[in-house]
């Protein structure tokens, strides 16, 4: 879907034309709602990200809303057990359409390392999710990303899920290690 | 350090005390399941020994064993600063009949922890006030911390959802790092 904005200038006032679903979703990548559901560790970068020193308001997404009737913008922050997916999905459905879902950190993605009794593998599980941030928990830089991504996502009126890549392999440089010991030159 | 109190235990429960152990500096004993809360109580009030905190209460589950099951309790003198480890041995090899006096009118702080033991363990404290389960939910079926409770067993609350594919790198080898993806593949290059 390419973008039909037009910018016409030499006039005193200056005006631009465009589609009206392009129109909606510019503005509506611009004023996500979020309703953070916070539950473990992750809850410090999510902090970290929302104050000044990374800024979660640059990109126009930084207003709690503690109703989820209120938000656009599901954060779903750690680690969820089986205990709390009822709870989950509840908030999840009593949240308005158009509605966005965001897996922060692995275990939100996939459950991370708790492959027991007691967490749910992952939140896609029972809600559908939009964007999956790995990492344990993710930089604020990461979790920008993410962002960024859904607000692209929403531009382009796309609803498939997205992932955050990692910037660099994390395990790269212990493979290379790997290999030299195992075959030395 | 406190092989003192082991002495006292043995001179006045006698055949009661099953086993004593000492080993780096921590003392344990084993006593009879009939008499823990007894001997827990003569614990507490006996100014020798003086343990006024219970800092933990626990379950361990030793499926070959019988008796099944072991109480594991630490307790503490603040005013000596001796520690002691207090055991004993409830349950048979299907887990029946592991029950065990509770020590709540004795340390009211012992509750929760006999709860949680309660709920992982499936042990259970005769004489505690309210006990049913404290993290799982009401739901849940058997007692996850025993070795025959299935590691990979869930028991979710609502129905999961199906027909999605996740996204890699989260598929089979779901939370493991890049790293061991890659060993485990053998297509380090």
């Amino acid at each position: 879907m390419s973008t039909t904005t037009r910018v016409f200038e030499g006039g005193e006032q200056g005006f631009a034309t465009t589609r009206l679903d392009a129109f909606i979703g510019w503005a509506q990548k611009y004023s996500l709602f979020m309703y953070p559901f916070v539950t473990a560790c992750c809850g410090m970068e999510f902090f970290s990200m929302t104050s000044p020193r990374y800024d979660l308001s640059r990109f126009g997404a930084e207003v709690p809303r503690f109703s989820p009737r209120q938000a656009d913008l599901l954060w779903v922050v750690g680690t969820i057990s089986q205990r709390q997916a009822p709870v989950l999905k509840r908030v999840y459905e009593q949240m308005l359409d158009p509605k966005w879902v965001m897996a922060f950190g692995t275990c939100a993605s996939c459950g991370g390392f708790y492959d027991n009794y007691t967490t749910l593998a992952g939140i896609d599980k029972i809600i559908p999710c939009d964007i999956y941030i790995p990492g344990c928990p993710p930089r604020p830089e990461a979790v920008f990303d993410g962002l960024m991504l859904l607000q692209d996502k929403i531009a382009r009126g796309d609803r498939t899920p997205g992932i955050v890549k990692p910037r660099e392999d994390p395990a790269a440089g212990l493979v290379q290690l790997h290999n030299k010991v195992k075959a030395p030159a | 350090m406190s092989q003192k109190v082991l002495d006292i235990l043995k001179s006045t429960f006698g055949s009661a005390i099953l086993e004593t152990k000492s080993e780096h500096g921590d003392e344990t004993a084993v006593v009879a399941t009939s008499e823990w809360r007894k001997i827990a109580k003569f614990l507490r009030d006996d100014s020798r020994t003086d343990m006024q905190m219970m800092v933990d209460l626990c379950g361990v589950d030793f499926p070959h064993r019988e008796p099944r099951f072991e109480v594991v309790m630490h307790l503490s003198s603040l005013n000596l600063g001796h520690r002691l480890r207090l055991k004993t041995r409830v349950g048979d090899s299907d887990g029946d009949g592991a029950e065990v006096d509770s020590v709540v009118p004795i340390w009211p702080g012992a509750n929760w922890f006999e709860r949680e033991t309660f709920d992982l363990m499936g042990i259970s404290f005769l004489g505690h006030p309210d006990l049913r389960r404290i993290l799982m939910y009401p739901e849940f079926v058997g007692h996850p911390l025993r070795k025959d409770y299935p590691a990979d067993k869930t028991q979710p609350l609502i129905a999961l959802r199906e027909g999605f594919e996740k996204l890699p790198p989260f598929d089979r080898h779901e939370g493991m790092s890049f790293g061991r993806q890659v060993f485990r593949s053998g297509k380090a290059d």
